[in-house]
């Protein structure tokens, strides 16, 4: 077990992995709340376009995925804003043509191998400039949503009781858009955009059932992310297993595990503090 | 001070989509004033308080809320708001508490946890609604009625002067209904109440005033009679109001 710590990749991308697994249900929680689980990927579609065009233009496709998505996840909130039935259709157009904006951009710069990594995940070749964007952007997303904890719980439960409360609603769906587009950014690194929205939503789907109170499921879930991506790296090592997938399914048996547990009554009837 | 009226309501027009939903409303809601507002789906009644909250934009007519206009209105703990809603589940688990703790954002500081006075706040007004032992129960382990009775207890969090309630009671059984009226018979006599319904049911006694709102405008504002008790079908021969 100790020979992983001695290589330098190995300790980079369980680093990378812990980072992203704490931050991801750190905002994913919000959308579960709000029943966007499945906004991430739309983001992720956004976010595609953006790493191809940090690709082909020569940036780091971290970053220019993060400004994409952060683009894209304020666009959705405008046309969430808006009203549902326009919205919906508007929501395909931009998806649709950041995929095909992105897929452009990739046959273009001729860099396909280098996208398959965002795309599935390639935590093994994160290097030290990627590091230090995810702790960043990590450390951000959740001293916000850990600051502000309160008001976005307020927000994502009755948005219009929060808005008849003098709640600043607007800007703060604004942040909260914005933070899902920077973790989508950051989470992508690890186990790719089309897995990105299992790490936002997945841990938080295996403790919800199992808690009560909503600071319970922030905590809970933000802790297991960071053991299943660290988990998840260390298991595909020793497997010689892809480390996105491999995290995502151990993942999916955690959720079955703890699905089986709370049909026992876990956590829905004893007491104490949750 | 008392004699500024805690919403003044005058001429509102709102039209969504191609629909007048208001089309010029008047009234004063005076301090004290229990006021039913009846109606049938799609008269308005929803409509009439979103638009006096501020949650949907007037098209003409002017709102004062304890006499500052609803766009220069900042003192939102004055007024409790419980929507209508199929229970008070959120997407993630919480506890009763913490629902109850979300009518209190207007009023705690940002960006920090609830403050000890906030928190005795929530205790109180879920005592107020006789739930106070449940405050730790996950919200979903709770009945319908129970639920219900969360929902008012996070309107009464900032002990409010003007209690909104649409259709609290549309989707609970009788013995619910009933201790739900106990409640609101227990606020202070200065509150005062906008309950929207479909008739007065159990509600009855403690209404003294009563208006009806048809197709967006006012049809009645008076006391209450006997033809409001269990419904206005006979009042007003609208296929959409026959069920």
């Amino acid at each position: 077990m100790i020979e992983v710590f001695q290589l330098e990749f190995m300790r980079r991308a369980l680093l990378a992995a812990l980072l992203v697994g704490i931050t991801a249900p750190s905002i994913g929680v919000f959308l579960v709340q709000r029943r966007l689980a499945l906004m991430g990927d739309g983001i992720g579609h956004v976010a595609f376009m953006g790493v191809a065009a940090g690709l082909f233009f020569g940036v780091s496709p971290i970053v220019s995925g993060i400004v994409a998505a952060s683009l894209a996840g304020a666009g959705i909130e405008v046309l969430r804003e808006r009203g549902r039935t326009a919205g919906d259709v508007a929501l395909a157009l931009i998806f649709y043509g950041g995929i095909a904006a992105g897929a452009l951009l990739t046959f273009k710069s001729g860099k396909g191998n280098q996208v398959l990594g965002y795309l599935f995940g390639s935590v093994l070749t994160v290097d030290l400039r990627d590091l230090s964007t995810l702790a960043v952007a990590g450390v951000l997303v959740v001293a916000a949503m850990t600051v502000w904890r309160k008001e976005f719980f307020a927000l994502c439960y009755d948005e219009e009781v929060a808005r008849s409360s003098g709640l600043p609603v607007r800007a703060l769906n604004f942040g909260l858009a914005v933070a899902a587009a920077v973790t989508v950014g950051v989470t992508m690194r690890v186990v790719g955009i089309l897995l990105v929205s299992a790490l936002l939503v997945l841990p938080v789907a295996i403790v919800q059932q199992l808690t009560r109170s909503f600071r319970a499921t922030v905590l809970a879930s933000m802790a297991l992310g960071g053991a299943l991506s660290v988990g998840g790296v260390l298991a595909a090592f020793y497997l010689d297993t892809s480390p996105g997938p491999t995290i995502v399914l151990i993942a999916l048996a955690a959720f079955f595990a703890a699905a089986l547990l709370s049909r026992r009554g876990v956590g829905q009837t004893a007491p104490g503090s949750a | 001070m008392s004699s500024v009226p805690v919403a003044r309501i005058h001429d509102c027009r709102v039209t969504l989509g191609q629909r007048k939903v208001l089309d010029g409303v008047t009234l004063d809601v005076l301090a004290g004033q229990f006021i039913a507002l009846l109606g049938a789906n799609g008269s308005g009644k929803t409509t009439l308080v979103r638009a006096m909250l501020g949650l949907l934009p007037l098209e003409a007519g002017r709102i004062e809320l304890f006499g500052t206009p609803l766009e220069r209105f900042k003192q939102w703990g004055r007024i409790g708001y419980v929507p209508q809603r199929f229970g008070a589940v959120s997407g993630v688990p919480a506890t009763v508490e913490e629902i109850v703790m979300t009518g209190r954002i207007g009023v705690a500081r940002r960006g920090r946890a609830y403050s000890a006075n906030d928190r005795d706040a929530g205790v109180r007004a879920l005592d107020s609604v006789g739930l106070a032992d449940l405050r730790r129960r996950r919200i979903s382990a709770l009945s319908g009625g129970q639920q219900q009775r969360v929902l008012i207890a996070r309107a009464l969090v900032n002990d409010p002067e003007l209690l909104v309630l649409d259709e609290p009671v549309s989707n609970v059984d009788l013995a619910s209904q009933e201790s739900f009226s106990e409640t609101l018979g227990r606020l202070p006599e200065s509150n005062a109440v906008l309950l929207l319904a479909h008739a007065l049911g159990v509600m009855q006694p403690l209404v003294d005033r009563t208006i009806v709102l048809d197709e967006g405008k006012i049809s009645y504002d008076g006391p209450p009679g006997p033809e409001h008790v269990t419904g206005h079908e006979h009042h007003h021969p609208d296929p959409h109001s026959v069920r």
